[in-house]
């Protein structure tokens, strides 16, 4: 019995040790494994408010696990008939302080963390030298279902892959094209509401170069329910140190994007034009401009992570996408392949060329 | 009108419950509603679950998905949660205070099957043309751009299913007021009346909130009002706030009842008086009060700027307090008790660490920096479901348990009970437990798929067989609540041997005057004053025996309820324009409401007497099987 009690004992705690090794999730998107200096401090909280609550359970199982094997009546047998105590006012006292005291511990830093992440005093100040701000901004807009980076100082709009500096502020506009989203990247910081009617303004600071982690980059997601594709309302996010960024700034703002190489990259490109399919209609395929685009700016698409924002970064999903975007992200507002195709769907070989142009664009090298 | 047994046939039976204005036949309609109510919300969960069971699961699309988590969540709360604990109230509430019936029988028949018209309406969208899809908080954005009529569906629905929960909260807070025995003052009330009593209250103030939130709706989508139509120069952020002005509350009108069922059964099986009664009162008061400075709680994503936040963060933290102290004096109340463990007392047992694992993760989001990461995740759906679950439907399941005995005179298998109890808490936690750890590592909720290989894939298996294990639980009740009906075991006044409060002291179930004489009530737990003195009778009375006034049956609240049920779909098809019929069946449904309330008022329906003759007749047949 006692063996058995042991096993059993050990094999709980096997399990327990199990499921918190397993359960702090992955780099790219976990809150337990903070990249940030927002997702840090939201951590912290995270562990002393789990500490201080875990006191209050603690204290809870033993006077319930004591008063259950204590005051059973199969011990006390059947007749006992228990004294009937009105209360006890020094008790009552007791439990009323005690947690106020636990909540104060608790209230002081996050009035002060509340205050603190709320802060944009350096928002839009210009720097002392050499021109520019001291921080970047980037005006995000959320629309069914993906996402616009607009760098307004840069002039420069990128879609679905957001790229930033590591180790500044970043400040974001967040505001709504359609319906409310919300705006989180986990493992950078806490979310804020991309709503409708007016612009939300918040700042994450991101700590490591996602060229570190297995996937490249951090993942951002949608966290408020936007219809049926608010699932799959993904984007991903690439920080690199300031002078790779800076180089990244000014290959965006290439007037002048380099010329497509390759016979089937080229048909692809013509295809992709007025004269052909007239994707260009909503997809901008150069990285200067603002926001308030009709579908995502694609300049950067064959440096990006994931088709879609979440399916595999190949041209077997690209081709997939463009020959029926609804079975990929119900509810999407991108026209189907005969609407764009003049009442046919793409051919393989349109297709390929699609693909190939598409892949082709990028400003990274 | 005589009370003698008469064996009834099935459509007489049928039209006797259409007809009533008992409180304790209202109270099985409510329970027999809710429970199937409960069943579809069942069953919508285990949609949820079986399609979340593995990434990238095609057995539900992206839309349907959202239609069934939106209908999940409002049957859940709307027409399962408050119905079933209405149910108790009704049964149980009168005859813990000594009363022959509410204050208002018409009404209380009235709000029953306002509740049962609009909770069909809602749930008949699945037939036609498709259910509600923007969550049970319905986002006003979302709301006004969802296609077809769902959205109206909702609207409609919930505004018929609220003005029947609205006119329960006045009743049972007029009878609690003036209905009350001779000697039961406030502070000698059984705690699931004070429940009853503070959830009422909340009730009269936090449903007219969310009905102006739903004619802003309704008006939006009807006739173009543009109150929340962000190009219009409207505003969402006012739905998000009226909504959670009631919803905030909602969420103790659902809890206190089911901690007044707990402390019910806390002092009856540990045989021993509540521990700290007053604290426990006062407690509830401060929880209900509290309940409205929260609301904002809930949305501190939104950008209500950081003093709203800050202000609301201490608010919510400060209802830890009331809500501890209850938690210590429930331990209080076992501790040097004598405790039996029968299936009531496992839930109630079994409530008190699942519910502090929801009130500290509560905690934890009130602290409004932290719940930036922990809003909307999975998180949020654990801590929700540890509070309804672990609170909510843990007591309703105990409560079921507990009364039923005393609504059908007889009692559920206590062998089968502790198998569903098992069944029901293991996957309970098994299923919730583990969504805090999803929503930490990073899942969102509302979620129709996700990518695989991002350290979600085995929690979510984790949590699809906990929600078998629920179900099958659930099957366990039923096949128990069958068996029990077919054996048919009478009991006596008092089958769990400890009753303390005064609906112990008569026989089960009661007859349909409850009391042929008012008792005279001398203290906290009356029933077990008069046992602990020797008093075979189990009450002192107030008064002699004489004729009790009873009001007549009606079937005038079916009616009421019918016509809007009717011009429901008429103003829902008038939408679309193309449809000549929808204004007439519009204007048909509102007639018969009004014209059968103007019946009503002009009608005098004066009811009837019981003579003592009959009272004396009942009380020689053994006082047993009153109701037939």
């Amino acid at each position: 019995m006692v063996n058995g009690l042991k096993k059993w004992r050990l094999f709980a705690l096997l399990s327990a040790l199990l499921v918190f090794l397993a359960g702090c999730g992955q780099k790219e998107i976990s809150t337990l494994i903070p990249a940030g200096e927002v997702a840090a401090d939201q951590f912290n909280l995270l562990i002393l408010s789990s500490a201080v609550m875990l006191f209050v359970i603690v204290v809870v199982v033993i006077i319930y696990v004591l008063a259950l094997v204590k005051f059973r009546r199969s011990k006390l047998g059947d007749e006992l008939i228990p004294e009937q105590v009105e209360g006890s006012s020094r008790l009552e006292f007791i439990w009323t302080a005690v947690p106020i005291v636990l909540l104060l511990i608790l209230a002081v830093p996050t009035v002060y963390s509340t205050f603190d992440l709320a802060d944009i005093s350096t928002m839009d100040v210009e720097a002392e030298e050499g021109d520019g701000m001291t921080n970047l901004t980037v005006n995000v807009t959320g629309k069914l279902y993906w996402w616009e980076f607009e760098y307004p100082e840069y002039g420069i709009v990128t879609a679905q892959e957001l790229v930033v500096p590591t180790d500044e502020r970043v400040y974001f506009n967040l505001i709504a094209a359609d319906v409310k989203h919300s705006f989180w990247i986990p493992s950078i910081g806490g979310k804020l509401d991309v709503n409708p009617e007016n612009v939300n303004t918040f700042y994450l600071t991101f700590d490591q170069e996602s060229s570190e982690l297995d996937d490249g980059v951090f993942y951002g997601k949608c966290a408020e329910l936007c219809g049926p594709s608010h699932a799959l309302m993904d984007f991903k996010v690439k920080t690199m140190n300031a002078e790779d960024f800076d180089q990244w700034v000014a290959a965006m703002q290439e007037e002048e994007p380099a010329p497509v190489e390759g016979d089937l990259a080229q048909q692809g490109e013509e295809l992709f034009g007025a004269d052909g399919a007239g994707c260009i209609a909503c997809h901008a395929t150069s990285g200067t401009g603002t926001s308030g685009a009709v579908g995502p700016n694609l300049a950067t698409f064959g440096d990006r992570n994931r088709v879609a924002g979440y399916l595999e970064h190949d041209e077997e999903n690209l081709k997939n996408w463009i020959s029926d975007p609804q079975e990929y992200k119900p509810g999407n507002l991108m026209p189907d392949d005969e609407t764009l195709n003049g009442g046919e769907p793409f051919s393989d070989q349109e297709l390929d060329a699609l693909a190939a142009y598409l892949m082709g664009l990028t400003v990274e090298e | 009108m005589s009370s003698i047994a008469q064996k009834k046939g099935f459509g007489a039976t049928i039209w006797d419950y259409m007809t009533t204005v008992d409180h304790k036949k209202i109270a099985i309609l409510y329970l027999i509603s809710g429970g199937f109510f409960f069943l579809v919300g069942g069953l919508e969960a285990m949609l949820i679950r079986i399609q979340l069971m593995k990434a990238g699961n095609d057995f539900l699309s992206a839309g349907t998905y959202n239609e069934v988590m939106t209908m999940h969540g409002t049957t859940m709360i709307f027409l399962a949660a408050m119905p079933l604990l209405l149910a108790f109230m009704n049964a149980v509430m009168p005859l813990q205070i000594g009363a022959r019936d509410v204050a208002f029988p018409f009404l209380n028949s009235l709000g029953f099957w306002l509740f049962l018209f609009g909770g069909i309406f809602l749930n008949l969208s699945w037939f036609m043309g498709g259910a509600p899809d923007a969550g049970w908080t319905n986002y006003a954005s979302l709301a006004i751009a969802s296609e077809g009529h769902g959205i109206d569906f909702y609207a409609l629905g919930l505004t018929i299913s609220g003005f029947g929960t609205l006119i329960a909260g006045i009743n049972f807070v007029v009878t609690i007021i003036n209905m009350r025995a001779p000697g039961m003052t406030y502070m000698r009330m059984p705690l699931f009346t004070w429940t009853t009593f503070v959830a009422s209250v909340l009730i009269i103030f936090a449903f007219p909130p969310l009905t102006v939130g739903i004619f802003f709706m309704v008006f939006d989508r009807m006739f173009g009002a543009n109150f929340f139509d962000v190009t219009m120069g409207g505003n969402t952020i006012i739905w998000e706030h009226l909504f959670w002005i009631f919803g905030h509350p909602e969420v103790y009108i659902l809890v206190l009842p089911a901690f007044g069922i707990f402390s019910e059964i806390f002092a009856i099986f540990s045989r021993k008086r509540l521990f700290g009664y007053t604290a426990l009162v006062f407690a509830t008061i401060l929880i209900g009060f509290y309940g409205f400075m929260v609301w904002a709680h809930h949305m501190f994503t939104v950008g209500l700027g950081p003093t709203a936040n800050a202000v609301f963060a201490l608010a919510t933290m400060a209802i830890a307090v009331p809500t501890g102290i209850k938690i210590f004096n429930w331990l209080l109340t076992i501790w040097g008790g004598s405790i039996t463990f029968t299936t009531p007392m496992i839930y109630a047992i079994a409530f008190i660490p699942s519910f502090v694992a929801g009130g500290v993760t509560g905690v934890m989001q009130a602290i409004a920096p932290l719940d930036y990461q922990l809003h909307d995740s999975y998180f949020i759906v654990a801590h929700f479901h540890y509070v309804i679950v672990g609170g909510v439907v843990l007591a309703i399941l105990a409560g079921t348990h507990l009364y039923w005995p005393k609504m059908f005179g007889t009692m559920l298998n206590e062998k089968l009970g502790k198998w569903t109890f098992w069944f029901f808490f293991i996957g309970f936690h098994l299923t919730f437990f583990i969504q805090h750890f999803l929503g930490l590592m990073g899942m969102p909720r509302r979620v129709y798929t996700f990518v695989g290989d991002q350290g979600w894939d085995l929690y979510n298996a984790i949590s699809s067989v906990g929600a078998l294990f629920m179900a099958i639980g659930v099957i366990i009740m039923l096949v128990n609540v069958i068996m029990t009906t077919v054996k048919n075991e009478r009991v006596g006044n008092d089958p769990w041997g400890d009753g303390r409060t005064l609906e112990w002291a008569i026989p089960s179930p009661p007859p349909f005057y409850n009391f042929a004489q008012t008792p005279l009530v001398r203290g906290l737990d009356s029933y077990w004053i008069e046992k602990m003195e020797g008093n075979k009778k189990g009450m002192t009375f107030a008064e002699p025996l004489g004729d009790i006034h009873m009001p007549n049956n009606s079937f005038i609240p079916v009616v009421i309820s019918l016509g809007l049920f009717i011009a429901s779909f008429g103003a829902l098809y008038h939408l679309d324009g193309d449809k000549p019929w929808a204004l007439p069946v519009l204007i048909i449904g509102l007639a018969i409401t009004f014209i059968s309330m103007l019946v009503r008022s002009l009608k005098d329906d004066l009811g009837f007497h019981i003579t003592k003759a009959e009272l004396l007749e009942d009380q020689k047949r053994g006082e047993t099987d009153g109701s037939k």
